[in-house]
């Protein structure tokens, strides 16, 4: 292994910054003269506006403007359109509202903004706020999902009886009832997955200048992905792209909600532009709760069909999807676009699923780590563990039985995706070893003879990861032989900044404080995609060696001219050196870049210079896989559950830094277990959240959660040269099913076969004590 | 507007702040000591810790007006110059943090865990002891390693 290179653990490089106090978040930058804007947002899910009576409100000192529905109408606002179209129930492109930014004549969630306040300073703006007087006239409403498509609820869009925008079907129908004609057994399960806050620690944030003389804005944001954002708010505001400069710098964690552009990074320029002034927006935490796009909240129906010797022949699933009440950018993505992960790593010849997406007078639906990954794969591990209940069987065994066999990868599921690689029984059998599976039966009974409920859950994952293939990059050698690279990704807290430099260390044999890394932005680099999908660490081991080895091969012919051979004469070495094979003649690196800056001693024509430029495309993408195992204890007295154990087996292919891969398995893992414990977003039947701060939402705290134990498991790529498959989502994907099938497996004595997420302590407790409570007698045994 | 005196790392500041102006906004948007975050506004997170008189409190209930003549340090203030606290090294050695935000509370906080609890602090209590910090990225795991080794590190530093 080189030095710095592939495969190190180093420590990280920003870090340096971070935990000093001296990184750069986006609310950090307060330009001078900044104005401050404060978002008055709609108090009822569904009503009317009357009017807005702005006029008292203007008096307050301080108030430089206030901009309601009827401006935006004015200056010929848009909203954020969808990425994704699929099929409305009448089999044509489905209705797509765009996800508005500012409420015109109907609100249509609590928490739309229907005003924006900018002012001196944010108590200003937000005293002003209180003396706008809207005229609502509420309406009926539906929020929840279960009652979206109820006879006679009420509509969300008149285009859409029902609330249906979507009906999709997936896979093979005719083959699937084949399937389930021919079964031994049939196995079902309904469940219910979830609404989630995102709820990045670093809130939503946003700061904006207009240029009159340039005619363009400069936004600053906590977001991660600046082209893609700059593109669809050039829609929104009707300019041509390249009006904008958009520039995240350190963002405090994204997960998916700050790839999808939200109504405030709109407004926030629309006032700079019409105050002449710069205007900051942070949003606060209980406003993120209501206006942040929420993720998940779907209704499974999910069936799986087995034959005599246990082996898998169909699945079929039907979905329910809240959309909320826009389509935001990746709304139906996460309904659909992930759905692939149906197959998971087992031979299942048929699979047909039927999916609804419905809208209801909530916050649009958006991205959360995995975005339709854990969804999916809650739907085929969790039914797994019911047809291994129903036959009796040690769910690790039914698995283990129609797992794909290591020997015919790449695997085409026929489904939807083609596996790279990965050996799916060696995984198992290393997490089960490391959690002692086999040991388990003794563990529960243990549990039960101290009247504590025990139970252990396995789930596998595979996801599709780097599915945007995609990217942009530069590398630049100056004439001190440093290397700045610049990318479309942005870093966000998966260390990209390291893994660059790394990745130079391990192309251009640079040592790490060599190498700088530009910020993400859009006026550094002309396009880029951004960070997400779990892709950048397989984008960017391609791309940064297919920019290493153009700039070294420009080297080599600068060399040549310098040295005086043929450049297919040089050799790039350790060191960083240009040198003459069968010579003792070379030049470092940084004579050769500083020869390349001086035109005038290299031929006519030739291109001065040492940097490169390019986008690259992957083969294809990679399926990251792993196998979990969660065991949970639960007292039935008071309800409490205990996560005692985690392990994971992981197949990444190479790791890049495998510091920074266990970092992504046990934040997304613990992002599962938060859903499964206690994570719950709740709206009541006016619409209104119920929970709507960090003291009604219940966020994983460190005393919750276990430590997890990791082995690897990696088995390279066949998509990229490296190997490399990414790992920011599998631990999500793969612990939302496992945390479930556990607590199933720990229920499952009481003969409570049915207990959705969130498992509380007061829901746990009502189930077990509605089943009857634990059996005295046997506890006692 | 009330006058307010307090020293920030070591260096004496006073400045007039409107009375009910919290103590994170003073720094953050006042001194522009803007390694202190906001991450909630229910007294939740733990994003916005500092010490006032040696003691971490969470800056975002706190009035700048009640910390009069009090010593207030906060991440920018924990190093000594160049050379990392070694709380803030061993966040780094031990990949204790992601994205970074909940990270300066979090070393605020591990740093006050020490100086109340010992420099020998067993996993469990970190984890309890972290009730009032909440991070999104790392899953904990890391943070605890790292408080458990920090916290070993400053006992070779007794001045840390
Ligand atoms: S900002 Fe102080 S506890 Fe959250
Ligand atoms: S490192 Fe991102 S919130 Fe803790």
């Amino acid at each position: 292994m080189r030095e710095f290179g592939i495969g190190q653990s180093l420590p990280r490089t920003e870090d340096l910054r971070l935990v000093r106090g001296t990184g750069r978040y986006t609310d950090d930058i307060a330009p001078a003269g900044s104005a401050r804007m404060y978002v008055l947002r709609s108090q009822h899910a569904f009503a009317r506006i009357g009017g807005i009576a702005i006029d008292a409100a203007l008096e307050v000192p301080g108030v430089l403007a206030i901009l309601t529905g009827a401006d935006a109408t004015a200056d010929g606002l848009g909203g954020f359109t969808s990425m994704v179209r699929r099929t409305g129930p009448d089999g044509q492109p489905n209705f797509e509202p765009p996800f508005a930014v500012i409420a015109r004549d109907v609100t249509r969630y609590v928490g739309e903004p229907v005003a924006v306040i900018v002012a001196e300073t944010l108590n200003a703006a937000k005293d002003a706020a209180e003396l706008i007087e809207v005229d609502y006239e509420a309406q009926p409403c539906v929020a929840d999902l279960a009652l979206a498509d109820a006879p006679g609820a009420p509509l969300v869009w008149e285009q859409c009886p029902g609330n249906l925008c979507v009906l999709t079907e997936v896979g093979d129908k005719s083959a699937t009832d084949d399937a389930f004609a021919r079964a031994a057994h049939v196995a079902q399960v309904d469940f219910r997955i979830s609404r989630v806050a995102v709820s990045t620690m670093e809130p939503r944030t946003a700061v904006a200048e207009w240029s009159e003389a340039d005619q363009r804005f400069t936004l600053h944001a906590s977001i991660q992905n600046p082209h893609m954002s700059r593109e669809q708010l050039a829609g929104v505001l009707g300019l041509p792209s390249h009006r904008i400069r958009a520039v995240a710098l350190d963002v405090g964690g994204g997960f998916g909600l700050k790839g999808v552009p939200h109504p405030e990074l709109a407004l926030v320029m629309w006032a700079a532009r019409r105050v002449g002034r710069p205007v900051r927006w942070t949003s606060e935490r209980s406003e993120g709760f209501l206006a942040d796009c929420h993720a998940r909240d779907q209704i499974v129906h999910a069936e799986l069909a087995l034959d005599e010797e246990a082996r898998f022949l169909g699945l079929r699933v039907r979905v329910k999807a809240n959309f909320g009440a826009y389509l935001s950018l990746a709304g139906v993505h996460c309904a659909l676009g992930n759905i692939g992960g149906l197959s998971g790593v087992y031979v299942l010849p048929a699979i047909h699923g039927e999916i609804r997406g419905l809208f209801t007078h909530t916050v649009p639906i958006g991205p959360y780590r995995g975005a339709g990954r854990p969804e999916a794969s809650m739907m085929i591990e969790r039914v797994i563990d019911v047809a291994a209940r129903d036959l009796g069987m040690d769910p690790a065994e039914l698995r283990r039985r129609n797992l794909i066999p290591a020997d015919r990868m790449p695997y085409d599921t026929g489904f939807v995706f083609t596996y790279d690689s990965g050996d799916f029984p060696a995984s198992q059998a290393k997490v089960q070893e490391i959690s002692d599976w086999n040991g388990f039966e003794r563990r529960r009974a243990g549990a039960w003879a101290r009247g504590r409920l025990r139970g252990i859950g396995m789930a596998h994952v595979i996801e599709i990861a780097a599915g945007q293939l995609d990217e942009m990059g530069a590398i630049e050698v100056d004439t001190s032989g440093a290397i700045a690279v610049t990318t479309g990704m942005q870093n966000h807290g998966q260390g990209h900044e390291t893994m660059y430099r790394q990745l130079i260390a391990e192309f251009m044999h640079v040592p790490p404080d060599k190498v700088s890394v530009r910020d993400c932005d859009t006026d550094q680099i002309p396009y880029g995609f951004g960070t997400g999908g779990s892709r950048s660490a397989v984008v960017a081991g391609f791309l940064l060696e297919t920019l290493a080895s153009k700039v070294i091969a420009k080297g080599k012919q600068v060399a040549a001219i310098m040295l005086e051979v043929e450049p297919d004469q040089i050799d790039y070495r350790e060191g960083a050196v240009f040198a003459a094979r069968d010579s003792n003649r070379s030049a470092t690196l940084a004579e050769v870049a500083r020869f390349a800056h001086q035109p005038m001693h290299l031929p006519p024509g030739f291109e001065g210079g040492l940097s490169h430029r390019q986008m690259t495309r992957l083969a294809g993408p990679t399926f990251p896989n792993g196998c979990h195992v969660c065991e949970v204890e639960i007292d039935p007295e008071t309800g409490h559950l205990d996560f005692v154990g985690y392990w994971v087996s992981e197949d990444v292919g190479k790791a890049i830094n495998p510091m920074i891969v266990k970092g992504q398995v046990h934040g997304g893992v613990v992002q599962g277990l938060g859903q499964a414990l206690g994570e719950y977003i709740h709206y009541d039947e006016e619409g209104q959240l119920a929970t709507g701060s960090f003291m009604d939402y219940q966020m994983p705290r460190a005393l919750d959660m276990p430590a997890i134990g990791i082995v690897s498991s990696d088995t390279p790529s066949r998509n990229n040269p490296l190997g490399i498959k990414g790992c920011g989502e599998g631990g999500t994907v793969g612990a939302l099913p496992a945390a479930m099938n556990a607590i199933a497996d720990a229920l499952g004595p009481l003969g409570i076969t049915n207990f959705d997420m969130p498992a509380t302590p007061q829901r746990l407790w009502r189930a077990i004590r509605d089943a009857g409570g634990m059996p005295h007698a046997m506890a006692a045994e | 507007m009330p006058l307010v005196n307090m020293t920030v790392n070591g260096r004496p500041v006073a400045r007039e702040v409107e009375a009910n102006t919290l103590l994170v906004l003073f720094l953050r948007e006042t001194l522009r000591l803007t390694g202190t975050h906001v991450g909630c506004d229910t007294t939740q997170c733990g994003a916005c810790v500092v010490h006032v008189n040696g003691r971490a409190v969470k800056s975002c209930t706190t009035l700048a007006l009640s910390c009069e003549d009090a010593e207030v340090v906060t991440i920018e203030g924990l190093s000594d110059g160049e050379a990392l606290h070694p709380m803030q090294a061993a966040f780094r050695e031990h990949h204790g943090l992601q994205c970074g935000y909940c990270t300066p509370g979090m070393i605020m906080s591990a740093v006050g865990m020490v100086r109340r609890l010992g420099t020998d602090l067993d996993r469990d209590t970190i984890r309890d002891e972290l009730e009032g910090n909440i991070c999104r990225c790392t899953g904990y795991q890391n943070i605890v390693e790292a408080i458990r080794a920090g916290a070993l590190a400053m006992a070779d530093r007794p001045d840390a």
